[in-house]
């Protein structure tokens, strides 16, 4: 087991950032898959960036291309099916997708790590936790076996899971799911990236232990500075961790706001339709809002803006042309720092 | 849909709602007589009464022996009225899937009671139960599983009707099928596909066409929307609310999710570890919490404003739910609780309306089995 670190050059942490070049940014992405059915668009020209202690929350239903667009950042898409035609992913200033994959793999959980949904699945049955916590630093540093298993005591304790000493060779199946969670994040934490991607960390966690690991998480991020990229569907832990947030609708990113004013005064129709679903306590008894249809296939996106055959705003316009996400403004013209809307008619959607 | 409508004429109106009556049934016909009677108005349509379920945990292979028991569900007693949704909330494992299995008698109970319109139905088999389980119907929580993806959607909401021909004649069947997909809202000539053909929001909808179908009078839906996107789930607990104004049903709704089951609830009970920790209206529940669980739930849940993120207080509670092959003695939760004394050890705590609060009207007074209950709103806590 030899050490990468020898044989290629890893950007060091203070390279890039301090002249103003974000920890990461995804530059007109494009990933398509060829099935039998036909070609899918699953990501059709995103882009967005983190910067250093920065937490971005991806927003977006099932099918958004949302987790598409992580795994790409991650260099984890099963390629093919998937191919990448078009667009760049910057990390700290140097594109990932012209690397070879022996450079990539420096990056992959050294500097980015990912922490997935289920964690039941995520985790290796038939090897202990702590084997499988230690394989980071016996990959990555070269260290033996034993020094390995001290790490990930540490590790463990670092995620606060109690009698870690005790727990290092228990088996995935042998803890509940809260504490298996952490364990994904004491794997993700491993080697102290500078970059996490949180793909629905939480959603398959009871509220009360979704707490709890949104707590850890959010104070690890403090400790180590790290940028995180937080891909869910729920709006409230959106609310309650976020600095900045993208939606994503078919692929494409439909509204980019910062947490505060995206919730306060939505740019997008179908940003403004989500918010509306949730149940207010003044709306007891009355009908929900409800966004009409269903999601797009993405064999089949609507023509013009993907969303228009579910918008209550739609117009000819939106039928026939796909709307830019451009930037948007004050009714006096002033910009609005870090906001933009992919919609034809965002002035009448903001300020209307 | 003049047929789907209920049998609603008022009766003698005597609210006897805390006295259950119980008849012996001499006879199944007799019993089955009961069931098809209308209820009176005032009485509960469904109590249940010190419900118990332990699953024996055995250990051997050839000669099995008992060496515990996982007590899934342990002393839960609530009414249903009618035109009523109940919402059920807790967190896995607490055993709110049970008691759904319970109350549609797909599980036989340990012990207990569950009364419909005054018949204990967990004692029932043959005909008398048949015709109790055409009363109470369920909506499952996996769309893409809880239908069958080799039979067409006209047969899978027909098939009750196989097994309660009296509800359709068989030539009126497919008009019936396609009646009950335009009132959920699906096209009534998709009737010969396939649920695969169908989006996550339909299946859900074939679902609940499926529970419609014999005109039961309850409907137990268990998390019906949590597998589904967040633009649909708001469609779909629309469809179940104008449903419920339609034919007068009541609703078992148990999910996880607490701002839909505030939503589409007049009552709520909070489960933990078998047991119903609190229960009252949404009101008393949501804005006057006494059981300290309930509290640390709400407070738990994020809530989507983000002005709020900062003066929120937030009671994290530690570890995870005990396990119920060997529950804490005393009080359930005082293994997490910050108010647990050497009391909550020794005694368990009954669930009743609380000593200090019993003689005001205050929403506090409300059903709490803690020995400290005390009100504190933390949903609007700043």
């Amino acid at each position: 087991m030899t050490t990468i670190e020898e044989v290629v050059p890893v950007p060091s942490p203070g390279e890039g950032g301090a002249d103003g070049t974000p920890l990461l940014e995804v530059r007109d992405l494009h990933v398509e898959f060829h099935t039998r059915e036909g070609l899918v668009r699953a990501v059709n020209g995103v882009n967005y960036s983190v910067d250093a202690g920065e937490t971005l929350a991806v927003l977006g239903e099932s099918g958004s291309g949302k987790s598409v667009t992580a795994q790409a950042v991650m260099g984890i898409l099963d390629m093919p099916p998937a191919q990448i035609p078009q667009g760049e992913i910057l990390f700290r200033g140097h594109d990932m997708l012209k690397m070879t994959g022996e450079e990539r793999r420096a990056i992959r959980g050294r500097r980015i790590a990912m922490i997935f949904q289920d964690a039941l699945s995520s985790l290796n049955p038939v090897l202990s936790v702590g084997y499988q916590l230690g394989e980071m630093f016996r990959v990555h540093q070269g260290l033996s076996k034993k020094d390995a298993k001290v790490k990930a005591i540490e590790l463990m304790e670092k995620v606060k899971i109690p009698a870690a000493a005790a727990r290092v060779n228990d088996y995935p199946h042998q803890f509940s799911g809260g504490m298996r969670q952490r364990i994904m994040i004491a794997m993700a934490l491993a080697l102290e990236p500078d970059l996490i991607i949180a793909d629905e960390p939480t959603t398959a966690l009871d509220v009360t232990v979704q707490a709890q690991v949104m707590d850890l998480l959010a104070e690890l991020q403090r400790e180590y500075n790290m940028g995180l990229i937080l891909i869910t569907h729920d709006l409230g832990v959106v609310a309650d961790v976020a600095d900045k947030i993208a939606v994503m609708y078919a692929g494409r990113i439909v509204e980019r706001a910062p947490v505060h004013e995206l919730y306060k005064r939505p740019a997008h129709p179908y940003t403004r339709g989500l918010l509306d679903s949730i149940p207010r306590l003044d709306q007891k008894g009355q009908e929900l809002y409800a966004i009409k249809g269903l999601p797009p296939n993405l064999l089949r996106v609507p023509t013009g803006c993907a969303f228009n055959p579910r918008c209550p705003k739609a117009q000819d316009v939106c039928r026939t042309e796909v709307p830019e996400l451009l930037p948007v403004t004050e009714q006096d013209g002033t910009e609005l720092v870090g906001r933009a809307s992919a919609c034809h008619f965002w002035k009448e959607t903001i300020h209307g | 849909m003049a047929e789907l409508s209920k049998n609603d004429e008022p009766q003698d109106a005597t609210p006897n709602v805390s006295e259950v009556d119980v008849v012996e049934a001499r006879s199944e016909d007799e019993a089955v007589t009961r069931i098809e009677a209308p209820v009176e108005r005032g009485e509960p349509i469904l109590q249940v009464r010190d419900l118990v379920k332990h699953f024996p945990l055995t250990q051997g292979i050839l000669f099995k022996r008992q060496i515990g028991a996982v007590k899934a569900v342990d002393g839960v007693s609530f009414d249903l009225h009618q035109g009523e949704t109940l919402g059920i909330v807790g967190e896995s494992g607490c055993g709110k899937s049970t008691v759904a299995k319970l109350l549609m008698n797909l599980e036989r109970a340990t012990a207990g009671e569950i009364f419909y319109k005054g018949q204990d139905i967990t004692k029932l088999s043959g005909r008398a139960l048949k015709a109790v389980r055409r009363n109470i119907q369920m909506v499952f929580q996996d769309p893409y599983t809880s239908l069958n993806p080799r039979m067409t959607v006209g047969d899978i909401i027909g098939e009750p009707f196989d097994i309660h021909p009296e509800v359709a004649p068989k030539g009126d069947r497919r008009r019936r099928v396609q009646e009950l997909l335009d009132v959920v809202g699906l096209n009534p000539e998709y009737i010969n596909r396939y649920p695969h053909q169908f989006s996550g929001g339909q299946r859900q909808r074939i679902g609940i066409a499926r529970g419609l179908a014999l005109n039961p009078e309850i409907i137990i839906c268990d998390e019906p929307v949590s597998a589904l996107d967040v633009s649909v789930q708001a469609q779909v607990i629309n469809l179940m609310e104008r449903l419920q104004d339609e034919f007068n049903l009541s609703y078992i709704f148990i999910a996880h999710d607490l701002s839909i089951v505030r939503h589409i609830s007049d009552r709520v009970g909070v489960m933990y570890l078998g047991r119903i920790a609190e229960i009252g209206t949404d009101e008393q529940i949501y804005d006057h919490p006494t059981h300290p669980y309930t509290q640390a739930l709400l407070s738990a849940v994020p809530v989507p404003d983000p002005d709020a993120r900062e003066q929120r207080e937030r009671i994290i509670l530690t570890g995870d739910v005990p396990s119920p092959a060997n529950p804490p003695s005393g009080c359930r939760f005082r293994t997490r609780c910050w108010k647990a004394q050497d009391k909550c050890s020794q005694e368990v705590p009954l669930l009743a309306v609380p000593e200090r609060f019993k003689t005001s009207d205050a929403p506090a007074a409300h059903e709490s089995a803690c020995h400290f209950a005390e009100e504190k709103d933390v949903v609007h806590a700043a």
